[in-house]
């Protein structure tokens, strides 16, 4: 997909975003707009997957470690053709397919059920080792939050990788500077992540991950890193695009009331003819 | 052979082989306790499937998980008290949420740990285990039915928490003739007046109890339940309406275990007075296993002792 393509798609995952969390009248729009970019470019020209054999065995696997932020996951699945848009409207509704967090036994496309912090990496490796000692060729993606790393787990997690060289491992961290609390770095800061991860033996590259011109340079470039696991910090924007949530904690995780989502939508959609 | 002594960690290492031997998606995880849960007896066989953690249960649970996704069958291996507890939250939301097929092997379970004390005496993972919806928990008595609990782990598709035992215990089932059934609970004795059911090790020590309450002209029932959950609920009412007296006998709390299993049972199916022998509320201690054992009440001379002052 070239980049217009792209941008256009992240466009269109934005507005899944904002209205899947606006008719749920909860969720995490905030981490959700500032991966959609991440995202695009995974479901649209990273990964090998298919919409019509979701459980292939070869396919590629991509571990949301960050669950809260499955409103631009779903947005990206429905987008690419895993289920019909229309049930992005049912987020969260008793009953839903969509569920809170991403559910890997009802949602198609989802290879694993996460959303408690701290959890999905470790999973992420597992799918890595499994092809490493299966001899299969598919890489596995992985996307952790920054105020997520907080989690030991992350980094036995990381530790267990680097040591065994998962190089068909990337992690991904929407380094974002946001969490619930306010910012990563005055609650608890994990940085420097990248001296942290190249600690923990990993390749580092770190990059604008709104800008698609970097994440591809970046994606290549761990494609051909071999004999380590490779780390992009993706500096972002939390609730990038939508002009009153960029930077701001308080849209974490809150809905739109009506007159937000529709400024939402319209600055949304002016993003997409300004792309046409 | 019906008599030895051999520790059922002994045979979940030796059931691991055995079904290695059969199943090339057998794999097996530890976090630096090979040696002692004796998964080490796996990876000498087998040292390309038998996967090293380190000292991180946690991500243990999660690679078991994401390996499991992948058509491999995960023993994650650790004392109970890391794998029940340390992990339980992995366990409850990595493995159980999405039901994935994983078997959790749980050696060092309860008091009998013995010298090591409290800190690694778990008597709460049967409670903490069978509160996750979809969890199968087995508590095997003996090598014969450890290794046959192993076997029918694999064989379940789902998660499956396995407990074993650090100390060697008498074999008390014959391998020839024993069929191990999840959820199928085993009368062992049979008896008119009161009846005992036992889990683990407890339930050699608790045949041991009846045959004194025998000589005292108390006619016990022994029933030997190894899975806890889904626990078998047609041969704890038959029992109840049998006997009309029932005791637990279980290595573990009396809070939230094989006692509460058969309260719930029985509260709601057929009420009958019921007295839980077990680790009452507390800590354990550091000490040999059996002097521990005897301390706690829970072998045949303590058994015994608690059951005839709550007739």
């Amino acid at each position: 997909m070239d980049m217009l393509s792209l941008k256009k798609t992240a466009n269109e995952i934005r507005k899944g975003i904002v209205t899947s969390v606006h008719s749920a009248k909860s969720g995490h729009p905030g981490g959700s707009l500032s991966a959609a970019d991440i995202f695009t470019y995974l479901y649209f020209e990273e990964m090998n997957v298919d919409p019509a054999n979701p459980k292939d065995e070869n396919r590629d696997r991509f571990v949301l470690s960050k669950g809260h932020t499955a409103p631009g996951y779903y947005s990206a699945l429905a987008l690419k053709g895993f289920f019909p848009k229309e049930e992005l409207k049912n987020l969260r509704h008793v009953g839903a397919m969509l569920q809170g967090h991403p559910d890997m036994k009802h949602i198609p496309g989802v290879d694993m059920s996460s959303g408690s912090l701290g959890q999905g990496l470790s999973t992420a490796v597992g799918m890595a080792l499994a092809a490493k000692m299966g001899g299969k060729s598919y890489r596995t993606y992985c996307l952790c939050g920054d105020g997520e790393i907080q989690e030991g787990q992350i980094w036995e997690a990381a530790m267990f990788a680097g040591h065994r060289k998962l190089d068909n491992l990337l992690v991904i961290v929407d380094n974002n500077n946001l969490q619930i609390d306010g910012t990563v770095e005055d609650v608890c800061s994990p940085y420097p992540l990248d001296e942290k991860f190249k600690a923990f033996n990993f390749h580092v590259i770190t990059i604008n991950g709104n800008d698609f011109n970097e994440i591809d340079k970046a994606f290549k470039e761990a494609k051909e890193t071999k004999g380590m696991p490779t780390a992009i910090i993706a500096n972002t924007v939390k609730g990038k695009g939508v002009s009153f949530m960029e930077n701001q904690a308080g849209w974490h995780g809150k809905a739109t009331n009506e007159k937000e989502y529709t400024q939402a939508m319209e600055e949304l959609g002016k993003a997409g003819d300004a792309l046409c | 052979m019906l008599g030895d002594k051999i520790a059922t960690r002994d045979s979940y290492g030796n059931a691991l082989v055995e079904l290695g031997k059969e199943h090339d998606n057998l794999i097996v995880l530890d976090a630096d306790l090979a040696a002692a849960t004796k998964t080490g007896i796996f990876k000498k066989a087998f040292p390309d499937r038998h996967i090293d953690c380190g000292i991180a249960e946690a991500n243990m649970a999660g690679i078991a998980a994401g390996m499991s996704t992948c058509g491999y069958v995960p023993f994650m291996s650790s004392f109970a008290m890391f794998a029940a507890g340390r992990a339980f939250e992995q366990v409850r939301n990595s493995i159980c949420y999405p039901h994935l097929n994983v078997k959790i092997g749980a050696t060092h379970a309860g008091i009998s740990v013995g010298e090591d004390g409290a800190t690694h005496q778990c008597n709460e993972d049967i409670s903490l285990m069978r509160t996750i919806p979809g969890m199968v928990v087995i508590n095997p008595c003996d090598d014969v039915e450890a290794r046959a609990a192993v076997r029918a782990a694999y064989e379940y598709e789902g998660p499956c928490y396995l407990r074993f035992g650090r100390l060697a215990v008498p074999v008390i089932n014959d391998e020839a003739s024993y069929k191990f059934e999840i959820g199928k609970g085993v009368e062992l004795r049979k008896g008119k007046d009161i009846t005992i059911i036992a889990t683990g090790l407890c339930v050699s020590e608790s045949l041991a109890a009846a045959q004194r309450l025998s000589a005292d002209g108390i006619d016990a029932q022994v029933i030997n339940i190894h899975t806890i959950k889904p626990i078998d609920e047609t041969l704890v009412v038959e029992a109840a309406k049998a006997t009309g007296r029932i005791f637990t006998v279980e290595e573990h709390s009396i809070i939230g275990g094989l006692g509460s299993a058969v309260a719930e049972v029985l509260s709601e199916q057929c009420p009958t007075r019921l007295t839980r022998l077990g680790v009452k509320d507390t800590f354990g201690e550091s000490g040999p296993a059996l002097e521990l054992l005897h301390k706690y009440e829970l072998d045949a001379e303590g058994i015994y002792r608690q059951i005839k002052e709550n007739l």
